[in-house]
């Protein structure tokens, strides 16, 4: 496994609050990193810098050894770099396909796509295999406004967008939050297929049982830092409770 | 809305069924809802990007001022005055809009402010430049275009219908369109994928600004002078019709093709109660509660899906 993506000393302020204060994180190609911590911690805030969001006030990111300026999301999009964030950035009034290619919309060709013109058949069936692939049940739903749709189906909308674009890495900020037993069963045998295929896959969660059962390797962050590393298999929920809140802070310093 | 349109064309034609249903009424009718629709358009799509322009009304007047004066200066009375005119009326429009887009984007003043602020300005501007007096050095191969036109309809009708149909279908399937709706549906998604949310309004205002100016130019071809304290009401009119047509004052939804039946309403509305002998103000009356209704009901509507 090669260091695909690493983060060094990230710093973010937000007025007088400090979200990250020096955090380092590294994602392998292949591998699972969960990526946990306290309500606060500052993982919200690590994805948002590491998608291109929010510029760092401080530290640098590497990408593949190269030291990178990501700048915008179209940045980070260029270097196959796609996000679920928590908020799952949809477009409520469209439905799952037309947010599937939001700002990467396909033209048609020819005179047609000088203008403009959207390939909207050609997104619709790319849209909807994708989803079909992905063993979701979206593709009943195809032109229903996301707004329309459960908590849990636009969930899957979100992830199966940003499966369908990340080449290189995939942040996933509590992607299983809003579903149900069975979807969040389906999204994690995704998760371990697009590791499979050699993405670096970012799984952000509260569910420990989850993040051991998913993970190869556990990131802890506390305070906007960095404090824990773990490799999955020989690590216990308690050790990671002790990472999160602190209690191990002496033994692991 | 469609339904509603309908009723008023029945109630009007039944009260004075020799005067409403008639075609020198129906071309009134549409002849004046033409300039409406032109800027109509231009709200649609301010208004499904969650934006609003108050300015419109004030724009056309500047517009028209402009145009009437320069081609009063170029004193020719042949199409290349006329042209000359529509070139700066445009202009004049795209100004005002590229100015309420660069404050709204570039200042982060709301838009309802920075358009209610050039409602004034333009308005005031273009009273300086006329000392308050109407312009009337309007060419008569102008005039002469507005009065004639294939299918008993005039040029200025056809250039509306134009409008809407180049307009609806930008909206309807292009790219521009696209994002039209992604930013007034979830402006920070559509940043996040790429969209340039600032450059895309501030082209949106300055399309409302620029159909405005088009507007300003039919209206110095129907009226052969510039009507500068006509156009006070407009804005209420157009946004009446664009929310009557379906888009949302919350933007992320909407059509021309709803605006088209919409702007009728209020036109229609206005022609029947002059026909009925009711005092005209009457229109402005029902037409601002018109808007009131029709906003609550947008509003009902997406409560209800939001709980859904
Ligand atoms: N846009 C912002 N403006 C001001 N403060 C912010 C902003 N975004 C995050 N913060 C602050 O930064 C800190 C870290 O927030 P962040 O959302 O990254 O935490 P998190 O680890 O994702 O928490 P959770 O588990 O609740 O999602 C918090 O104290 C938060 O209040
Ligand atoms: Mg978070």
């Amino acid at each position: 496994m090669s260091t695909l993506l690493e983060a060094s000393g990230i710093v973010k302020r937000y007025g007088h609050v400090t979200a990250l204060q020096g955090a380092d994180f590294s994602a392998n190609a292949g591998e699972v990193v969960a990526l946990i911590g306290d309500n606060g911690a500052g993982k919200s805030t690590l994805v948002k810098v590491l998608s291109g969001v929010v510029a760092p006030d401080e530290g640098t990111i590497q990408i593949k050894g190269n030291p990178v300026t990501l700048g915008s999301p179209l940045g980070a999009r260029a270097f196959g770099i796609e996000t679920v964030f928590q908020d799952l950035s949809l477009a409520p009034d469209l439905g799952p396909a037309e947010n599937a290619f939001v700002g990467r919309e396909l033209i048609k060709p020819g005179l047609l796509g000088w203008f403009g013109v959207l390939d909207s058949a050609k997104m619709r069936r790319q849209a909807a295999d994708a989803f079909m692939s992905m063993g979701t049940n979206l593709m009943t739903l195809l032109d229903e406004p996301v707004a329309t749709m459960s908590g849990g189906q636009r969930q899957s909308v979100a992830i199966c967008r940003s499966i369908m674009w990340a080449s290189e890495v995939l942040f996933l900020d509590e992607p299983t939050a809003a579903l149900g037993v069975v979807q969040t069963r389906n999204v994690l045998d995704l998760v371990r297929r697009v590791a499979d295929r050699g993405v670096a896959v970012v799984l952000i969660s509260h569910n420990m049982q989850q993040v051991l059962e998913v993970a190869n390797r556990i990131e802890v962050l506390r305070l906007g830092r960095r404090v824990a590393q773990f490799n999955a298999a020989g690590t216990n929920i308690e050790q990671l409770v002790g990472a999160m809140t602190g209690a191990l802070d002496r033994s692991a310093a | 809305m469609s339904a509603v349109l309908l009723f008023l064309v029945i109630v009007f034609s039944a009260i004075r069924p020799d005067a409403f249903p008639s075609l020198a009424n129906a071309q009134n009718v549409v002849m004046d809802a033409a300039a409406l629709l032109v800027m109509a358009v231009g709200m649609t799509y301010v208004m499904i990007a969650a934006g609003i322009d108050l300015s419109v009304g004030s724009v056309l007047v500047f517009a028209g001022v402009c145009s009437a004066k320069v081609m009063g200066a170029m004193g020719a009375d042949n199409w290349g005055t006329v042209l000359a005119g529509l070139v700066v009326a445009l202009a004049a429009g795209l100004a005002w809009g590229l100015f309420n887009g660069l404050c709204i984007t570039k200042l982060r003043v709301p838009a309802l402010i920075t358009t209610l602020g050039t409602l004034g300005a333009a308005l005031g501007a273009a009273n300086l430049v006329t000392h308050g007096n109407d312009v009337r050095t309007v060419p008569l191969t102008l005039i002469e275009f507005g009065v004639g036109g294939p299918l008993g309809l005039s040029w200025i009708v056809w250039v509306a219908i134009a409008v809407a149909i180049v307009g609806g279908l930008v909206l309807a399937r292009t790219r521009f369109g696209r994002h039209t709706y992604i930013i007034g549906s979830n402006a920070e998604a559509g940043r996040r994928a790429g969209i340039n949310v600032d450059n895309h309004l501030l082209k949106l205002y300055g399309l409302s600004g620029l159909l405005a100016g088009l507007a300003g130019w039919l209206s110095l071809a129907r009226f052969a002078t510039t009507t500068i304290a006509g156009h006070s009401t407009d804005v209420l009119a157009v946004i009446t019709g664009v929310v009557l047509g379906g888009t949302s004052l919350f933007g992320g939804f909407g059509t021309v093709g709803g605006t088209v039946i919409g702007i009728l309403i209020p036109t229609a509305l206005s022609n029947g109660f002059i026909i009925v002998n009711v005092e005209p103000f009457w229109q402005e009356v029902a037409t601002g509660f018109i808007l009131i209704a029709a906003v609550y009901v947008d509003q009902i509507k997406r409560r209800a899906r939001e709980r859904a």
